[in-house]
């Protein structure tokens, strides 16, 4: 169970997190939806101690990560696995060894060990017999599966996923779903996932949160969400472009700037 | 005008940003040294650090040190020889290359071969996320990346310079001595006379400098180059800008303190 308390960042005049109050529950799939800088990565960030908040709590297991030292902050670090949005594989490294990479570092286990686990974690994405390719020779949507077989590779308690169907075909997008999905059902595992597909988002969450400017305007299950009458979710979840979200950035008139 | 009254506060701002920089880097250096020594040591990655900087840094030393002695054998009996003293080849050759040319071109040769590379590679794990990626592993990126760097371009820099020495000393002997008709004896006895311990001494001193110098401006650079294509490429050309710069200033200071 992670809980974020009060949580504020700023970037300069950007406001990022606006004193987010919200919970991530054990063995739920938690959706954090919104657009671009609506400052979900940020949360993320903050969430998994990447980045350190201005003010606020995040309660892991029921230590603060904005306070811990570093060594409580590895400590519980080796209970999370993050699926980076670009997949972040190590680019001198074979996916074997990419795989193997937490395993060797950590723990003591034996080769012949290690490259069963590697082996299982392959299969459960599909790629196996890809073990001494190297990233530079996958695709992206095959990267990102065997970014997922690395962060589950330490049988972690909770997974972070960025965008994790961006920029992926449907048919890998569907799988990637289905993994997500799986991962929780069957090994009872915490997700959380950062995401902008509405679809994606509706077939994998038990819970969503949708980000607006760095605040929170709506929490709920798939079903709460779906029949939200908050303009600002209905507009979100239709992809209407017209609405009370503006698309444009500028509050100046458009008439004006052109004849001026 | 309001631009001359903003001049001062300008200055006074790059200055600042200037000395910031370097404070961050010297703190970035110690940390990524001290964490070098601290558990769990990784061995592997420091030989692989050394392979990369030293040993795949061979060819391109040797064949600067090969003709680097060769044009000293040339210079040097071309105006030796107006004072008679063609002996002494041995020694001038000798002397320049262990004194000054060892260290510096070596130094020079690392930087535009490692050095970018050192600088391209870390700016491109920071563009794509390896850095956070390793954290979230529980493992340090500055110790696990920059430290067996740092330590690998201390240890691998004072070796070729050594190389570089043996090699450019011979490109001497060849020129000198096979082609010109310098006597052999004289060529390589006035070398071991002329040649002191502290001339030795010196070299190495350099040449460990130059090392962590080395090391230190383009793994910071790239550590700290913005997560653009641009900003790795802008990195790339300043870590070699600023090594090479920074080597010859060092050279100057150090040749001073020496003498």
């Amino acid at each position: 169970m992670v809980i974020v308390k009060n949580l504020v960042k700023k970037y300069g005049s950007v406001v990022a997190s606006n004193h987010l109050n919200c919970r991530f529950e054990t063995g739920k799939v938690t959706v954090i939806l919104g657009g671009s800088g609506s400052g979900k990565s940020t949360l993320l960030r903050q969430v998994t101690g990447l980045e350190k908040p201005d003010s606020g709590e995040v309660l892991f297991d029921g230590l603060d990560l904005t306070r811990a030292t570093r060594e409580q902050l590895y400590e519980k670090r080796k209970k999370m696995g993050m699926l980076f949005q670009g997949a972040a594989l190590f680019n001198y490294l074979t996916i074997f060894e990419n795989i193997a990479f937490p395993l060797r570092e950590h723990t003591q286990i034996a080769d012949n060990v290690i490259k069963t686990i590697v082996t299982m974690k392959l299969e459960m994405v599909g790629l196996r017999g890809t073990e001494d390719l190297m990233p530079s020779q996958l695709s992206g949507g095959m990267m990102k599966r065997v970014g997922l077989a690395r962060a589950i590779v330490m049988d972690p308690k909770i997974i972070f996923y960025d965008e994790p169907t961006s920029g992926l075909d449907p048919i890998s997008t569907g799988v990637i779903d289905k993994l997500i999905r799986d991962l929780n059902r069957k090994l009872n595992i915490t997700s959380v996932v950062v995401s902008h597909d509405i679809e994606s988002c509706f077939r994998i969450a038990d819970r969503i949160i949708i980000l607006y400017y760095g605040d929170i305007i709506a929490e709920g299950t798939v079903e709460e969400i779906r029949n939200s009458t908050d303009p600002r979710v209905i507009q979100f979840i239709n992809g209407n472009p017209e609405g009370p979200i503006p698309f444009t950035r500028t509050d100046k008139n458009y008439l004006d700037e052109i004849l001026s | 005008m309001t631009e001359i009254f903003n001049l001062p506060a300008m200055l006074g701002r790059w200055t600042l940003n200037r000395i910031q920089i370097f404070g961050r880097s010297g703190i970035f250096l110690c940390l990524a040294i001290f964490q070098g020594f601290l558990r769990p040591l990784r061995p592997g990655r420091l030989i692989k650090e050394i392979e990369f900087i030293g040993s795949k840094s061979l060819l391109i030393v040797f064949v600067t040190g090969l003709f680097t002695g060769m044009v000293l054998g040339l210079q040097g009996h071309h105006t030796l020889t107006q004072f008679g003293a063609e002996a002494l080849l041995g020694s001038a050759v000798a002397l320049s290359i262990i004194r000054e040319l060892g260290p510096v071109l070596c130094a020079l040769m690392v930087t535009g071969r490692a050095g970018s590379a050192m600088a391209a590679e870390i700016g491109i794990m920071k563009i794509t996320d390896q850095f956070p990626a390793l954290e979230m592993m529980a493992i340090d990126p500055l110790k696990y990346v920059i430290s067996p760097k740092i330590l690998a371009g201390i240890i691998s820099l004072p070796l070729l310079t050594a190389f570089f020495n043996v090699v450019g000393i011979f490109g001497g002997y060849l020129v000198g001595v096979k082609l010109l008709g310098v006597n052999e004896g004289a060529y390589f006895g006035k070398m071991v006379s002329a040649v002191t311990f502290t001339d030795i001494f010196g070299g190495v001193l350099k040449s460990l400098t130059f090392g962590l110098v080395i090391a230190w401006i383009c793994s910071f650079m790239g550590y700290t180059a913005q997560a653009t294509t641009e900003g790795v490429s802008r990195a790339t050309t300043q870590a070699v800008v600023f090594s090479s710069l920074a080597i010859l200033v060092m050279d100057y200071i150090l040749t001073s303190l020496l003498l």
